[in-house]
């Protein structure tokens, strides 16, 4: 509870700063309106317009925050909860995508580490492909990948989930492959003066030594589904998702659509976060390995 | 004639490393006898721990022969002739106690009714009766050290290698475990091969000390004790312990000559 006080004030702060940058960004078009009809205007007058634009340069908090809850609160109470016009419908349609691609990817990241672990080819050939992989921009990949898999006859959640799978991968190899070798040389000698196998040094040293590791890299990993599912809503023209309605709002200069948008992504990627977090805590702690 | 439970004979082992050979074992040939509690003291990098790894199987020497219970180190191994206590505890922390002394036991195969009965056992023997539902991190430092004695107890080695298992804990408690490990030596008839730095726990627990110096780790004397196998903290005050100390300070101090 100590921390209430900090937050609140960094949140008040950035909102100050919001709408200050607001008026300045925004105070040219007010003026050029003003000048266009012949009119005088007051410096309140001037601070009132910035805030109620229809296309704001960057559109007012509170511009953002009516838009956010009539595209979610105000649409559920009307019962079109998964209209196309709410932005549940259109998180629903990313956040499907996410958590395709970060099981997907997740799963393979677990798999490649294990593998590197146990396998010194592996540990001598993945890694360096691992990393050029996330070297290439995703930009570039992101079409590539919906162009080949549509001539195929695959589109919608599966070529979203693959542009997801291949970011939030690689988070989960090089944290897992941290956690599965975290044990120490006693511990691993300990072991051996058992006769233990390698499944049970894995199951029984390996694997729950790298938990901690692994929550860890779990919350990179979604942050980085989430963006993979936009990013691959980029560049096919897609309807649904928050990616079309950012590729849609910036189509037709909607800014307040755009940034409620990009507010219901960051609102999204902190939940799926915070759940991971939560459930790090639960485990660590049930595990006597809470920090 | 009794054949040796270990048998080191012209044992050398050199490591080659990046700055050169390391001769961490040179011509070292001893051997220990079933029951004996035998110390191995001298300054670091003398070879303790390496003599006591190589009766584990952990490392290989590269010249000399070693045996174990009469059988190749790695033999013995596969035999579970031996438990190892290291340094630090390494208990697990998702562990409790109970299931950490277990983590032999699963992975040697016993079954479940058998490893209640051996955990309740040597539990016992280490004077930690009803902690066994306990994690680690309630545990004080020579609890738990005295857990990961039990865990090497489990599963019925006789010889028992302890690698400075003391080392991390302070003066007080380390006298404590120091009458406790010779109680339950006493009880268990196992055979010890025992890492120290310290001359008075070396003198107090053995019947055989091993004085040893470095580059190359050599064995420069053997000293049997002449101390009797019941042995009140308070012998450490008697004439016989402090010359028997005495000796082990002078084999210290010969096999340091040449160095300063
Ligand atoms: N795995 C290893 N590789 C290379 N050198 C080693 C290794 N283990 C031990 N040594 C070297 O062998 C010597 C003896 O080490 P050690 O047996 O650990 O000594 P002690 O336990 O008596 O302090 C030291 O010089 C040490 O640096
Ligand atoms: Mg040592």
């Amino acid at each position: 509870m100590r921390s209430v006080l900090p937050i609140l004030t960094v949140v008040m702060a950035i909102v100050a700063l919001w709408y200050g940058a607001a008026v300045m960004l925004n105070r040219q078009w007010t003026l050029d309106q003003a000048a266009r009809a012949g009119q005088e205007l007051t410096l309140t007058q001037v601070v009132a317009d910035t805030m109620v634009q229809d296309r704001p340069k960057l559109p007012a908090p509170h511009q953002v925050g009516a838009e956010l809850w009539k595209t979610t609160g105000d649409m559920v109470l009307q019962g079109r909860a998964f209209s196309k016009r709410s932005l549940i419908y259109h998180g629903w349609i990313t956040l499907s995508a996410t958590l395709l691609g970060f099981a997907i990817g997740t799963g393979a990241g677990i798999l490649l580490a294990i593998g590197i672990v146990h396998n010194r080819a592996m540990d001598m050939s993945v890694m360096p492909w691992a990393i050029a992989s996330q070297t290439i921009p995703i930009l570039a990949i992101a079409p590539m990948i919906i162009v080949v898999l549509n001539s195929v006859g695959i589109s919608g959640l599966i070529p979203k989930a693959i542009i997801s799978a291949y970011l939030s991968f690689f988070p989960v190899v090089v944290g897992m492959v941290a956690g599965l070798r975290s044990p120490d040389r006693m511990q691993l000698d300990l072991l051996k003066t058992y006769s233990a196998s390698r499944s049970q040094v894995f199951w029984k040293l390996r694997w729950p030594s790298s938990m901690p590791y692994l929550f860890t890299s779990l919350k990179v990993g979604m942050a980085a589904s989430l963006v993979g599912a936009i990013v691959g809503e980029l560049p096919t023209g897609a309807v649904r998702g928050l990616g079309a309605r950012l590729l849609a709002g910036s189509y037709y200069g909607q800014t307040v659509q755009i940034w409620s948008a990009l507010f219901a992504a960051a609102i999204l990627a902190a939940s799926l976060v915070g759940i991971i977090g939560l459930i790090q805590r639960v485990t660590l702690k049930r595990m006597g390995m809470a920090r | 004639m009794q054949t040796p439970i270990v048998k080191a004979d012209h044992l050398d082992l050199v490591f080659q490393t990046n700055d050169g050979p390391v001769h961490a074992l040179s011509d070292v040939s001893l051997e220990v006898m079933k029951g004996d509690f035998v110390s191995f003291i001298g300054p670091s990098g003398c070879g303790k721990t390496t003599f006591l790894r190589c009766v584990a199987a952990l490392e290989h020497p590269t010249g000399g022969s070693l045996t174990v219970n009469g059988m190749t180190p790695d033999n013995a191994r596969q035999e579970r002739s031996y438990g190892y206590v290291f340094q630090a505890a390494g208990l697990y922390p998702w562990r409790t106690i109970a299931r950490n002394i277990k983590l032999p036991l699963e992975i040697m195969g016993f079954s479940k009714a058998e490893q209640d009965k051996r955990v309740e056992r040597v539990l016992d023997l280490v004077d930690l009766k009803g902690f066994g539902k306990k994690y680690p991190w309630q545990l004080s430092g020579g609890m738990q050290q005295r857990a990961s004695i039990a865990r090497a107890l489990a599963f019925d080695a006789d010889i028992l290698l302890m690698d400075e298992p003391f080392g991390a804990l302070d003066e007080i408690v380390r006298d404590h475990l120091n009458e406790q490990l010779l109680a339950l030596w006493a009880r268990t008839h196992k055979t010890c091969l025992f890492v120290t730095h310290s001359i008075p726990e070396a003198v107090y627990l053995s019947t055989k000390i091993v004085v040893m110096s470095p580059r190359p780790g050599r064995i420069t004397d053997v000293i049997e004790s002449p101390l009797p196998k019941e042995r009140p903290l308070d012998i450490r005050d008697t004439p016989e312990f402090l010359e028997v100390a005495h000796r082990v300070r002078e084999g210290l101090r010969a096999g340091h000559a040449y160095d300063d």
